[in-house]
């Protein structure tokens, strides 16, 4: 594959509590606040709580999930008096963090998420961009046995994406797990700190102008995902994440294998595909109806890459 | 003296028994097995089974620890006797509610039995939680579950509080405790939680059966683990922010001794924090969600044998 070369990174935001209740984010960031962290080497670094709000009461959210708020469409509705509580966040953030789409938009954001699924740490990508999957190596090959893999979200387009981190020129978020949410354990800070450091040093290093050699990466594509059996009066959940199931994300799932067990015992089996499931038993997600989402395991190539000189 | 004599503990029979749910919204496995105990019993439209209570049917809804303060904290002699304001919390309204149902606490009407079913973030498997280390009632169905049940890691904890001091719900009845399984997310059931909850409640509720039906349990030693305290994380002055997170090699090491100089935080930059204590003693809820507003980042207790007598239920009773 041919060299590609990108411009210099200059101004970067490390976001966390975009989940109000997901807590490595929150101390990450606020470690940084405390520490006065703007600068480090060549990045200007911007650390910034998304939903203060909702971190003040230790909830996902006030009214609405922040981050679903950045579609094209999301931003550019204007205002009323009547707009959610994260809505209105969402366009403040836009304008502090982009306007999404814009030249003026941060260069990178790394936003940064717990989860009570059982997922190492994941770097979670809306496209390929080979900025984001050459840190992803680095940061692998800096933290040999950390459980570290890939998932492309596969949204259709840009103007599409609706996280906060769609917001920048490159933005990802890193999700790490288990944690129950208003949990906050030192082994997952520790390790979700360390993926930071890393990110940020490969961003250095980029600056200052080394030639990262091409390579491939594993990836995790979404496919599809699907909902616990609900009572059809109530919608009440009628089974759980079977026990063969629960924790075992990114282990290959096969026609046949048990997902469900209900409540009186009874065990559900999976048809279709063999996919890998991920977010096995995310409680954010109950009220998404996603008991879990599939994907397709891909390995993708990247190209040698440098910093386009002045 | 005669071959027949009982020396063991006689007490009433346990005729009213209730089983409650969603003391607090989000620890889930109590929530569904109330449920699923209710659709059990609208289908075979039996009345031969224990009272079923969802404590906090607004706090389950939302898949909230409570509404707006903890309903297990309103139950103490003094919550239940205050005067109620116009402006009271739901939580507050709610436990006089249920004390009319299933007490009032204190008085000749109240249940016999009552089990309260909670979850923890905390590595705790199964515990019994009360208030008293002399329910031979309570003592003796840990012992049998102990017995049937030995894969599951279980204890017995002890609060020492007066019957009238405490607060928590399971406190109403004459005799009592709450069941709490861990570790689950709030807001998340895990099918291996739900099982042992499910199982062990059967196992309460049968070895009452059995307990009512004139069987002999025999007494023996049991292990309780008496609150000694609590410990807070470290805070900033100002802000009330925790400065620190439970230690990598505390986290999970529910009921393991801990050791005067044992790591207990580390500090967002990186220092340990050991355990200044003069006393050795095993901890718990280590880690809990809901504590951080209560300002505990594990609670510590101390372990003593107690000797339970045989039991067996009154045989002279007109109920």
């Amino acid at each position: 594959m041919d060299h590609v070369f990108f411009p210099a990174f200059s101004r970067v935001a490390i976001s966390g509590g975009t989940h109000g209740n997901e807590l490595s984010g929150v101390h990450i960031v606020r470690e940084m606040q405390k520490h006065n962290v703007n600068q480090m080497g060549s990045l200007s670094v911007c650390p910034i709580l998304s939903n203060p709000r909702s971190i003040e009461v230790c909830r996902r959210y006030i009214d609405t999930d922040l981050n679903r708020c950045f579609t094209d469409a999301l931003l550019s509705t204007p205002l009323t008096d009547s707009s959610s509580c994260e809505l209105r966040r969402a366009h403040e953030l836009n304008a502090l963090l982009g306007p999404k789409g814009s030249d003026r938009a941060m260069d990178l954001v790394c936003d940064l998420h717990n989860t009570t699924s059982n997922m190492g740490l994941c770097f979670i990508i809306d496209f390929l961009d080979w900025i984001l999957l050459h840190m992803v190596k680095y940061v692998q090959i800096k933290m040999p046995t950390a459980p570290i893999r890939v998932i492309n979200t596969n949204v259709a387009s840009k103007s599409l994406s609706y996280s906060v981190d769609s917001v920048a020129k490159h933005g990802f978020a890193i999700e790490v797990g288990p944690q129950p949410h208003g949990v906050l354990r030192a082994d997952i800070y520790n390790m979700m700190k360390e993926a930071v450091d890393h990110t940020l040093d490969w961003l250095n290093k980029f600056n200052a102008g080394t030639t990262f050699e091409g390579d491939k990466v594993e990836v995790f594509v979404w496919e599809k995902s699907v909902d616990y059996p609900r009572d059809p009066e109530t919608s009440q959940l009628t089974a759980v994440i079977h026990p063969k199931l629960q924790d075992n994300d990114f282990k290959l799932l096969q026609h046949g294998n048990p997902i469900f067990k209900t409540f009186t015992g009874e065990t559900v089996n999976y048809e279709g595909e063999d996919l890998y499931p991920f977010f096995i038993n995310e409680c954010a997600y109950y009220e998404k109806r996603i008991a879990f989402h599939l994907a397709k395991k891909e390995t993708i190539a990247f190209p040698p890459i440098s910093v386009k000189k002045e | 003296m005669p071959a027949n004599v009982f020396l063991g503990a006689c007490l009433p029979k346990l005729s009213r028994v209730a089983v409650c749910g969603g003391t607090h919204g989000n620890e889930l496995s109590g929530v569904y097995l109330i449920k699923e105990l209710m659709k059990r019993r609208r289908e075979a439209d039996d009345e031969e089974q224990p009272i079923l209570v969802l404590s906090n049917p607004r706090a389950a809804q939302q898949c909230l620890r409570y509404i707006e303060v903890d309903l297990n904290r309103c139950f103490s002699h003094d919550a239940l006797n205050a005067p109620l304001s116009d402006s009271a919390p739901y939580e507050v309204i709610r436990s006089r509610e249920i004390n009319a149902v299933l007490g009032p606490k204190g008085s000749a009407d109240s249940v016999d039995f009552i089990c309260d079913l909670h979850n923890t973030t905390a590595n705790m498997g199964l515990c019994f939680i009360s208030c008293s280390d002399s329910d031979w009632i309570s003592l003796h169905i840990f012992k049998y579950l102990q017995l049937c049940i030995p894969d599951i890691p279980m204890r017995y904890l002890h609060f020492d509080l007066s019957h009238d001091e405490a607060y928590s719900l399971d406190s109403v009845g004459k005799h009592g405790f709450a069941m709490e399984v861990g570790p689950q997310p709030h807001g998340v059931v895990r099918s291996n939680v739900y099982t042992t909850m499910k199982t062990a409640l059967e196992l309460v509720l049968h070895w009452i059966r059995l307990f009512n039906c004139g069987t002999v349990f025999e007494g023996g030693p049991v292990d309780v683990f008496t609150l000694v305290k609590h410990v807070d994380y470290p805070r900033d002055c100002s802000t009330h922010d925790i400065v620190a997170a439970i230690h990598p090699l505390l986290q999970d090491k529910d009921f393991c001794l801990l050791n005067p100089g044992d790591p207990v935080f580390q500090t967002f930059s990186g220092e340990t924090i050991t355990y200044n204590g003069s006393e050795s003693l095993y901890p718990f809820f280590i880690n809990e969600c809901a504590y951080y507003e209560k300002g505990i980042a594990f609670s510590l207790s101390r372990k003593s044998r107690v000797n339970v007598p045989s039991l067996r239920a009154n045989r002279d009773q007109s109920r």
